[in-house]
């Protein structure tokens, strides 16, 4: 693999993946690292983290350890990511595909849909289906999903678009290949490496959509989430500023990573990059 | 201009959807009010036109939609269309102040990027580019906070302008420019980013096309092929990036306008999905919309000023 | 006469991993006031390079690994940027092959002359415009005034490319460096540019480097020739020498593969025809969707009739434009007709939908032009020729057995079925295009372009091929082409088409001996190398 030999040879792409490695395993070990509910009272409020205390990352308002957050909120903000890019990327590419290659009618149709989708503000269409679905950790993730994906469907049609008059496809038709054929084994993989890409920035998008829905208090409050633990320090921002801080790194370091490897695979798998 | 008509229906989709969320704006004012009667409850929903059934309900919707009436807020006990005014001019502001810090700085530290691509310069703008891309900008606008208004006390914590100061003239102008520095900021440093990445990978594409070349077999000076020919052609998908990501950037400004206090229409927006204000909500996203709508159709000026081959007002 | 330029022992180094060491290597060549010194050589020899480097502008992945560039008495080579800025424009003036390209979209014609002017002058504002509408006015084109102001996409592709020379002309440099300026164009506005070229070489008696592929354009317009290959000079001398009595084994066999533009005499055919086409006419409309804009309605192709012998080859000859390839298109049903019938083999193929049309298409198939995009790069050799086969319900192994045959047909290894179109050389793509399309066991064969791609050594034996099996397999064959000669040598009888509309056709061999349509008569005419060396050497 040509592509993975790139990649690996990307200082910057494999500290990308290390840290999200890091990340997916503080996700994973979260439950054995601190197995008590970490919105659960634990020690005094508003101890100062220390390296050698008891609290590694101190405690929040409510006494509650930011560290057991920090390990727990690293599930909540990986699988609800992960899972909403993937609702995102599931509705873009059938909506994009379906545009891209049928074109006429179908496409005027659904790219005035897209647009429209494109020109109400994403959060904003966000807080409206949060007040109708309401905040629960399976609605908030439908939700994102459900805004995130116009950029997706534009660019799979943009794909489609190009590769429907490729000679190699009109070759199929002549065979008297079937359109579904020719979408998912012809034209498809073709168009999938600079989508696959493009998820690593609609997971970042969604990573920061959750947070400041949480921020807002606006999300789930049965689960530990760092964009609530944001907003739960933000009262105490003026003398304990640190209860703010830290979940803010664990998010700048999730979207970094996330970023990294993104941009890894796209020098790994762009061919304009490679040369023919 | 043609997603118009998918606009309302959307919208209308929008007004459809909020008939199944839990709990409506009589239940907040009710709630707001200790609890009441069913009897008071059934007086105050026909008084703000939330009996009869959906379909008639939406019918009048998009009625008054179309006079460009967005109803009644009964939080605010004013015309929705009168609170978003009221509201309008700081976000507008913000708006405004943040894409063009955004795009021009983006602009600038793209081309500088470009001209010295994988120098040092490059990789510390692109290593500034990816820590601003990633950072969430509540966060960054509390920590600022902590720094700027804080500890070093050199910018107010948030609001639009002083209370009760009765500045006028110029020194108003200062005032409200001084409360604005960090909202600017914060909201702009995620789309500054990928404005610097985008105008990067476009001066770096532009510099390969043959017309460069010709503009070298003409012997033009580095300088002159850059600004004349370069520059120009590398802007064209920035322009596009703009109408792109106005929405986003509204999206953005709810949580900034919340984080330092601005009385804007994102904060509205937050405030309004707290108190199930459905009404004044819609009226957001209407007016959010069609925001969006004009920023994209100066968008499209722009571009077929900038570009011969389009006419304006085809897409 | 003092040569202007000598170029001695130049080497310009490829980077590593490629096929050879130099891109070019030692090669020696002088350039003397008034004359035109054509550089010929397939692609890869090396001859873009030469020029190039002559300008300073080599990519850094390719330095210099030796010789010199003496422009008068300076090395070029050793010369500082603003030196060489110098040289580019005043001294030295360069026209490329893609003038759509070469031109800066976003800003007219006459301010880029102007930016020449700009660049290297003193002169005011009011003479630079004066200067660049002469130079407008010189190169021949029509309303000078209205081109000083228009953009390069309201310019056609021939204005372009003489805009591109006015702006190399600008400043009456001493040499001019053409780079295929003409590969681009149609036939006949090819052969207006290289007649304006020559005119104004004589003229202001500049000296030329031109390079190019084409041999028909050097028997055209080269005073001295210089045939390249992997790099080195194989040959040069006058351009009579070198077309008439070529040394090297190399130029010789690239001098036959020119192929002739004298028809064969007509082959007998069966009296039965195959295919039928009846005023048939696709339209596009540009505009228009939803919330209707106004809509623009042009005729790609407009009420042609065409009837193709069995066993024959028909050839649709037309320039870029003239609708050939929309009607091949139509043809076999990869567009609609808007109008028409299509008869094949009996078959009313134009009537055909859905799922009777996949069932009929095996009936007719096509070869496409471009051997790299016309196979998916994911997909094996082996799977490319066989899916046809496979979605025709005939078991995978079967029809891999079958693609090995195929294979041998078409003169490729057959154990090379597993390997990726990426592995093979642009005429073996071709070459599986063509077992792809024969898999189906079609009655008809329709070639779109497929030998335009190709270098002429492999475009010879690739069209040999397609007679071959034509003949071999009882193929009737529609051949789309621009090229005269290879309609010539290919077809028993040709269409002309101009603007959507068949305006001549008729058996080859007397289309070409006398054309009726003064439309035919200007293509044939236009042909470079006709009545010039090429066609004396045979």
């Amino acid at each position: 693999m040509k592509a993975l030999r790139h990649f690996l040879f990307s200082p910057a792409a494999v500290l990308g993946l290390l840290l999200l490695i890091g990340i997916v395993g503080l996700a994973i070990f979260a439950d054995l690292l601190y197995p008590r509910d970490p919105l659960a009272l634990a020690g005094r409020p508003l101890q100062w983290p220390s390296l050698g205390g008891r609290f590694l990352l101190g405690t929040d308002a409510s006494g509650r350890d930011i560290a057991a957050q920090i390990a727990h909120g690293a599930r909540t903000t990986l699988l609800m990511g992960m899972v909403s890019t993937l609702i995102a990327i599931a509705i873009g590419i059938v909506v994009g595909a379906l545009a891209g290659f049928y074109g006429g009618m179908t496409d005027d149709a659904l790219m005035r849909m897209t647009e429209a989708f494109q020109t109400l503000p994403n959060f904003i269409l966000l807080l409206v289906l949060v007040v109708v679905v309401g905040s629960n950790m399976t609605a908030v993730t439908i939700a994102i999903g459900a805004v995130s994906w116009p950029a997706v469907a534009r660019l799979t049609r943009a794909e489609f678009l190009t590769l429907r008059n490729r000679e190699f496809v009109q070759a199929c038709r002549t065979l008297g290949l079937t359109n579904r054929w020719i979408i998912f084994r012809e034209v498809l993989p073709n168009a999938l490496a600079p989508i696959i890409v493009y998820g690593s920035v609609v997971m970042a998008t969604a990573i920061l959509l959750e947070s400041a829905l949480a921020f807002l208090d606006l999300s789930d409050p049965n689960i530990a989430s760092w964009g609530n633990l944001i907003g739960q320090g933000r009262k105490v921002l003026r003398s304990e500023w640190y209860v703010s801080a830290i979940p803010g790194v664990a998010i700048l370091l999730t979207i970094l990573s996330v970023s990294l490897v993104g941009q890894g695979l796209n020098d790994a798998l762009n061919p304009r990059l490679r040369g023919r | 201009m043609s997603s118009i008509p998918t606009l309302l229906i959307l919208l209308a989709g929008l007004f459809v959807l909020l008939q199944f969320a839990p709990g409506d704006t009589v239940d907040a004012l009710m709630a707001q009010m200790g609890g009441g009667d069913p009897a008071t409850a059934a007086e105050l929903r026909r008084f703000y036109g939330l009996e009869g059934s959906a379909a008639v309900r939406l019918l009048d919707y998009l009625w008054r939609l179309v006079r460009l009436d967005l109803g009644f807020s009964a939080i605010y006990n004013k015309p929705v269309a009168t609170v978003i005014l009221e509201r309008l001019p700081a976000t507008l502001l913000l708006m405004f102040s943040a894409l063009s810090f955004a795009f021009f700085a983006g602009m600038l530290l793209g081309i500088v990027s470009a001209q010295r691509v994988n120098g040092w310069a490059d990789t510390l703008i692109s290593l500034l580019g990816l820590v601003f891309y990633a950072t969430p900008s509540f966060w960054l606008g509390l920590m600022s906070i902590v720094v700027f208004s804080i500890w070093l006390a050199w910018l107010p914590p948030g609001g639009f302008q002083e209370i009760g100061a009765g500045l006028t003239g110029i020194w108003l102008v200062l005032d409200i420019a001084r409360h604005l520095v960090q909202p600017t900021i914060t909201l702009s440093l995620i789309f500054l980013a990928i404005y610097l990445r985008i105008m990067r990978a476009s001066m770096l594409e532009v510099s390969t096309l043959d017309f460069v070349r010709t503009a070298r077999a003409k012997g033009l000076r580095q300088g002159e092929i850059i600004r004349r020919h370069v520059l120009r052609n590398a802007l064209l998908p920035m322009i596009t990036l703009i109408g792109l990501q106005a929405g986003t950037m509204l999206g953005g400004s709810v949580v900034i306008e919340s984080v330092f206090s601005l009385p804007g229409i994102g904060r509205l927006a937050y405030e309004s999905v707290v108190q199930r204000d459905l009404n004044t909500l819609l009226g957001i996203v209407f007016v959010s919309a069609i925001m969006v709508i004009c920023v994209n159709f100066v968008v499209d000026l722009i571009y077929a000023r900038l570009d011969p081959r389009i006419t304006a007002g085809a897409s | 006469m003092t040569p202007l330029v000598r170029i001695e022992d130049l080497s310009i180094a490829l980077p590593g991993g490629a096929d050879r060491p130099y891109a070019v290597e030692k090669l020696s060549l002088t350039l003397a006031p008034g004359e035109i010194v054509c550089v010929v050589g397939e692609s890869g020899s090396g001859k873009s390079m030469t020029a190039s480097a002559l300008m300073g502008l080599l990519p850094t992945s390719l330095p210099v690994r030796g010789g010199r560039i003496m422009l008068g008495e300076r090395n070029i080579l050793g010369l500082s940027e603003d030196e060489l800025r110098a040289i580019r424009g005043p001294e030295i003036g360069m026209i490329f092959q893609e003038p759509m390209t070469a031109l800066n979209p976003l800003r007219t014609a006459g301010d880029q002359i102007a930016e020449m002017f700009r660049a290297h002058t003193k002169l005011s504002k009011q003479e630079i415009g004066a200067r660049a509408l002469k130079l407008l006015d010189e190169v021949g084109i029509p309303e000078p005034a209205s081109a000083y102001r228009a953009y390069p996409h309201e310019l056609s592709g021939g204005q372009r490319q003489r805009v591109m020379i006015a702006m190399a002309l600008a400043l009456e440099p001493k040499i001019l460096i053409a780079d295929e300026p003409t590969t681009a164009l149609d036939v006949t506005i090819q052969a207006q540019i290289l007649t304006l070229i020559r005119d104004i070489q004589r003229r202001t008696g500049m000296a030329v480097l031109f390079i190019t592929h084409d041999f028909g354009v050097v028997a055209e317009i080269a005073d001295r020739v210089m045939v390249m290959q992997h790099g080195r000079v194989v040959e040069s001398g006058t351009v009579g020498d070198v077309l008439n009595d070529p040394k090297a084994d190399y130029t010789r066999a690239l001098i036959a593969a020119v192929p002739s533009i004298t028809p064969p005499p007509p082959r007998v055919l069966p009296n039965k025809t195959i295919a039928t086409v009846r005023d048939l006419s696709k339209t596009y409309r540009t505009g228009g969707g939803w919330f209707g804009r106004q809509r623009r309605v042009t005729y790609a192709v407009k009420a042609v009739d065409i009837d193709l012998p069995s066993r024959a080859t028909l050839g649709i000859v037309g320039e870029s434009g003239s609708g050939k390839s929309t009607l091949a298109r139509c043809i076999v049903r990869l567009l609609d007709p808007d109008h028409g019938t299509i008869e094949l083999d009996g078959v009313d193929f134009g009537k055909l939908g859905g799922e009777t049309l996949r069932r009929h298409r095996h009936l007719v198939q096509m070869v496409f032009q471009d051997p790299y995009a016309s196979l998916n790069p994911r997909r094996t050799a082996g799977d490319l020729v066989s899916q046809g086969l496979v979605a025709r319900g005939v078991k995978q192994d079967k029809a891999l057995a079958r693609a090995k045959e195929l294979f041998t047909l078409v003169g490729l290894d057959p154990s090379a079925t597993d390997r990726l179109p990426h592995q093979f050389s642009g005429g073996q793509r071709q070459r599986i295009g063509l077992a792809r399309a024969l898999a189906l066991e079609p009655k008809i064969l329709v070639a779109d372009e497929a030998v335009s791609a190709l270098d002429v050594s492999v475009q010879a034996q690739v069209l040999q091929l397609l007679v071959e099996l034509r003949d071999r397999l009882s193929l009737s064959m529609i051949f789309i082409t621009h090229d005269l000669r290879v309609a010539a040598q290919i077809c028993d009888r040709i269409a002309i088409m101009q603007r959507g509309e068949v305006v001549e056709h008729g058996v080859t061999a007397e289309i070409f001996a006398a054309p009726k349509h003064p439309y035919t008569q200007k293509l044939l005419s236009a042909v470079p190398g006709r009545v010039n060396a090429v066609e004396m050497s045979r």
